[in-house]
């Protein structure tokens, strides 16, 4: 694949192709990942999660803006809700990171979500590989931040960046839920709107009542607009990383990200191979057969699987 | 195989008229396209890199102000010095048609003038 | 059955103090006038029976609310200015063309920069490449206003100059121009558009942030009220935000909410409202919905009178007085049969006239197609001409007062508008609701809707979607010299070479010094920098790196 050394060498035109294959679902993907996988592991993962007008994007740009300074080679995922009905969707977080798009250092990717769910895409786990193994030092991923579902961050990311900002009213509530959680650090940005201090106060009350945890979780102001609290942010990231290093986490946390991934493959492949047997005629069959009320769905589904797991050996 | 056409709707220049590469962003995204929309006053350079970063099957230009005989030409050259020519470059915009056959003489693959029903651009990237 | 004696009594106390008062120093026109077949023809038309509601809605031209027209006798006094906005290419090319509308009967000039001048950057910058003498004039120092306006006499025109970010430093160069010709500031009329929200909005020639836009705004209207008082030091724009798409209601709705916010920042700067609230004016736009325009300009009067009395507590009538220039729709102009525009500006210039405009800029016929030519330029005015001079229109006030349907459209427009400015006021004002995408989503949802009923042919474009015919483009398109950005260039080096860099230098650094703190008047540091002909790219440049740059908040 001559795709693969080009990838290696860093170029940007096979490393767009490649994770556009990975997103394609291309007959070559698999070939692609096994070639690169043992060039990858090098890079370090920030996940940027929070609700949609947190500021997310221009906050970024600004991480981007600091992180080239300390020499870093960058990659951006942004990834964008596809429409339901149409299937299309309009990305527009690169937007307000477009004064790196002619940066030899920085590489900007937009990607939607294609109907999956979680707030990151199907594909972001193997464009990270792709970008890691280009020699990218530090991959960010900006999940889409629609609220409740964004959890699937945490398992791609080394440390999630929560973002929030004063003014939500309720939808604070809404994250306590399940989002308020999965953050590593809190970002509380638009530091100079009104009722910035009182969220911080909540933030930190509600992390008071996290049961048995080991690491302390930052609360920072940000005003990314105005550039400000980004340098202190990078450097609480730089220690926590540090720190979960240090305590062996980050290995543990890489590692229960390999077993998701294997689940996720694993039953991928599985259904891919029941879908194949399945067909619409099939499916037509088996559900008259039930419809009928001879069997009981249970019974006659035990039945068709150990036939399909014999005919699998 | 699930292949999406992928369309960057950029606007060159330093025009600020964005209603009709909004729209056109808009509709294109409804048809089922993946749009990527770059903001107002890109550089030449800056929309070729972000054409190939983001992978784009087509690039469509919008800019209202004249300077597309200048712009225009310059991102089809870029796009053919950075090896990405296989990407498929439109234009709208007020443009006289004495300037469009300029235009496709110089690597612009077709120009929708004000009133083109959105049709007509989604089966010409159909057609590609 | 009711009568309307009351009504009767309240006109003529209207004609002995109102009327009268403007008469007798600016007689009308005519002493009676008539129509074409010589029925006389009253002044202003009032209900003849008992209207209760009339003179809280509507009142008499000239009084409050001014509903009815801002002057007691409107166009029978004088008609309107016609002003055509105008400029491209070199400053001697478009000096050329405002001493031939001159000469056609325009009575004040519009000068239309090309967008490196309106973003803030010289011809020589990278930035403006392609773009130079594009859609307006280049003007990159003192060098080229003194060509612009060479041989015009600034103290006999009024000058409306579309020019917002950098509107300071523009307003420099024509009042340092005015010097060199022996003209004082305070004989200089005209406008500048100095209305930056709507930049963000819908027009996209920004430069720096909202706060210290709105402080190099508020410094203007300081500055004004004090050395350029005839100066109208702003024109809050709704032209650029309907031609984004917005309905009339939201054009009208986020044009004064704009105002508010103007009105805020210069409170807050300590400014008494009466001070500077009468040099405020308005820019709408004219579309071809003759009925809701009409009822749009009357509503925005009445709208705009009740807030600046009874919210910002302003005391002189002329505070109250929504003024205002009015451009016909460029985005309802088709590039397919073309001499269809001239029928459509026809209908918005009357809409405009019912409307109560004070100026009017009519489309020329070719402007889907690129830059207008001289002819194409000479109908549109004589389009206006033909509207004041023929169709009688301007004889009597407000003629659709009364018409149940624009009275009732009117009311209806008023209403939206308040509602969309209660719901601004909840988000924290216009600049939150324009960082926070509110206002440009309403406006593209609206504009989306627009299209899409286009596209399905619900609504009929003539010459588009239907009664469309293959035809030939006209081949008389103007075209800009493209060597320009190169002409600029050399003039700029010369400017540079005949200049004390030194002095330059200094004004300069004072200028950096003063944008460095919140409480200098920029205007007077500006205007020394441009006497030392420093560019307007150097000064745009310093106030960059203070200010810093904006970036679009985008919701798609």
């Amino acid at each position: 694949m001559e795709l693969v050394e080009e990838i290696l060498n860093g170029d940007f035109r096979a490393i767009a192709k490649a994770i556009s294959m990975i997103e394609n679902d291309g007959s070559e993907k698999e070939e692609l990942i096994d070639r690169i996988y043992p060039k990858c592991g090098r890079a370090v993962v920030w996940g940027i999660t929070g609700p949609p007008g947190a500021g997310k994007s221009t906050l970024v740009d600004k991480l981007i803006e600091q992180e080239r300074i300390n020499g870093k080679k960058i990659a951006v995922i942004a990834v964008d809700p596809s429409s339901p009905f149409s299937g299309g969707a309009i990305l527009g977080d690169r937007l307000r990171m477009q004064e790196h798009a002619t940066d030899p250092g920085v590489f900007i990717r937009s990607m939607a979500s294609r109907g999956h769910l979680g707030g990151v895409a199907g594909a972001t786990t193997d464009a990270v590989k792709v970008f890691d193994a280009a020699g990218f030092d530090l991959i960010i991923i900006e999940s889409i931040g629609v609220g409740q579902t964004e959890i699937e961050i945490i398992e791609v990311s080394d440390i999630v960046i929560l973002v929030l900002v004063p003014g939500m009213g309720d939808e604070i509530q809404a994250l306590k839920a399940g989002v308020m959680e999965i953050g590593d650090i809190y970002v509380i940005n638009k530091k100079d709107h009104d009722g910035a201090d009182k969220l911080e106060a909540e933030v930190n009350y509600m992390l008071s009542l996290k049961e048995g945890d080991q690491t302390k979780n930052p609360v920072l102001l940000t005003s990314a607009i105005h550039n400000d609290g980004i340098k202190n942010l990078i450097s609480e990231i730089q220690i926590y990383l540090k720190n979960i290093q240090e305590s062996m986490e980050l290995q543990k946390k890489r590692k229960t990200r390999i077993k998701q991934e294997i689940k996720q493959i694993f039953s991928g492949k599985i259904m891919y191979e029941i879908n194949k047997k399945i067909n619409t005629e099939i499916m037509e069959e088996w559900a008259e057969a039930i419809y009928n009320g001879d069997i009981s769905p249970y019974s006659f589904i035990n039945k068709k699987v150990q036939t399909f797991l014999k005919e699998q050996k | 195989m699930t292949k999406k056409v992928r369309v960057l709707i950029a606007k060159p220049g330093l025009d600020g008229h964005d209603r009709g590469a909004k729209y056109i962003a808009r509709a294109l995204k409804d048809a089922g396209y993946e749009v990527i929309y770059t903001g107002l006053r890109q550089t030449p350079d800056s929309i070729v890199a972000t054409a190939i970063q983001e992978d784009v099957n087509f690039v469509g230009l919008s800019l209202l102000s004249g300077a597309h005989k200048e712009l225009f030409p310059k991102i089809v050259e870029l796009l053919k010095e950075n090896k990405a020519d296989d990407i498929i470059v439109f234009g709208g915009g007020v443009i006289p048609d004495r300037d469009i056959s300029f235009l496709k003489d110089n690597g612009v693959k077709a120009v929708f003038t004000p009133g083109t029903p959105i049709a007509d651009v989604i089966s010409f990237i159909e057609a590609q | 059955m009711p009568d309307n004696r009351d009504l009767i009594k309240q006109k003529k106390t209207w004609e002995s103090t109102t009327v009268k008062k403007v008469t007798d120093r600016f007689p009308e026109r005519n002493e009676n006038f008539t129509t074409g077949s010589w029925l006389p023809l009253n002044r202003l038309g009032i209900p003849n029976y008992e209207d209760k509601t009339y003179m809280d809605k509507s009142g008499f031209p000239g009084e409050y609310p001014y509903t009815r027209g801002v002057q007691p006798t409107m166009y029978r006094g004088r008609l309107w200015t016609m002003r055509q906005y105008a400029g491209f290419g070199t400053a001697e090319e478009s000096n050329e063309r405002y001493k031939y509308l001159l000469n056609q009967g325009q009575t004040g000039l519009s000068v239309a920069f090309d967008l490196p001048t309106q973003i803030g950057y010289d011809s020589s910058d990278q930035m403006s490449i392609g773009e130079v003498g594009k859609v307006g004039v280049a003007i990159d120092s003192l060098k080229d206003m003194e060509i612009l306006f060479g041989g015009i006499p600034l103290d006999k025109v009024s000058t409306s100059m579309t020019i917002n970010a950098p509107a300071s430093v523009l307003l420099a160069f024509y009042i340092a121009v005015a010097e060199k010709q022996g003209v004082t500031k305070n004989q200089l009329t005209g406008t500048i558009q100095n209305d930056i929200l709507k930049e963000y909005i819908a027009r996209g020639t920004y430069i720096f942030p909202p706060t210290p836009s709105l402080r190099l705004i508020t410094n203007i209207f300081d500055y004004c009220s004090k050395e350029v008082p005839k100066w109208n030091t702003i024109s809050i724009s709704g032209y650029h935000i309907r031609e984004a798409g917005s309905t009339a209601a939201q054009e009208v709705a986020f044009t004064i909410a704009d105002g508010i916010e103007y009105v805020k920042a210069a409170l807050d700067t300590g400014m008494d409202v009466d001070v500077f609230a009468k040099r405020l004016s308005f820019f709408f736009n004219s579309h071809n919905d003759l009925l809701e325009e009409i009822a749009k300009f009357r509503a925005a009067r009445r709208i705009w009178a009740k807030i600046m009395k009874e919210r910002f507590k302003a005391k002189s009538p002329n505070s109250m007085k929504l003024r205002f220039h009015t451009q016909t729709g460029g985005s309802t102009l088709t590039a397919q049969q073309p001499d269809n525009n001239i029928v459509r500006v026809t209908i918005q210039t009357l809409a405009a006239i019912f409307g109560g405009t004070q100026s009017l800029h009519t489309n020329s016929r070719d402007e889907a197609l690129g830059l207008p030519t001289e002819k194409s330029v000479q109908v549109a005015l004589r389009t206006q001409q033909i509207v004041a001079h023929e169709s009688g229109v301007a004889n009597t006030i407000d003629p659709f007062a009364g018409s149940y349907i624009v009275e009732e459209l009117t009311d209806k427009i008023e209403q939206e508008v308040m509602e969309y400015i209660t719901k601004i006021d909840d988000i924290g004002g216009m600049v939150k609701a324009i960082e926070k995408g509110f206002i440009q989503k309403q406006i593209q949802d609206s504009a989306y809707k627009y299209q899409k009923e286009i596209e399905r042919a619900e609504r009929v474009i003539v010459g588009v979607n239907k009664f469309t015919a293959k035809e030939e483009q006209p081949n008389d398109i103007l075209e800009v010299n493209p060597k320009l950005r190169e002409v600029q260039i050399q003039r700029i080096n010369e400017v540079k070479e005949n200049r004390s860099n030194e002095s330059v230098q200094k004004k300069l650094i004072a200028l950096k010094k003063a944008a460095s703190t919140t409480d200098n008047n920029l205007m007077p540091l500006i205007l020394d920098a441009v006497r030392e002909y420093a560019t307007l790219g150097e000064i745009c440049n310093v106030l960059r790196k203070e200010f810093g740059e904006y970036k679009e908040s985008i919701v798609l």
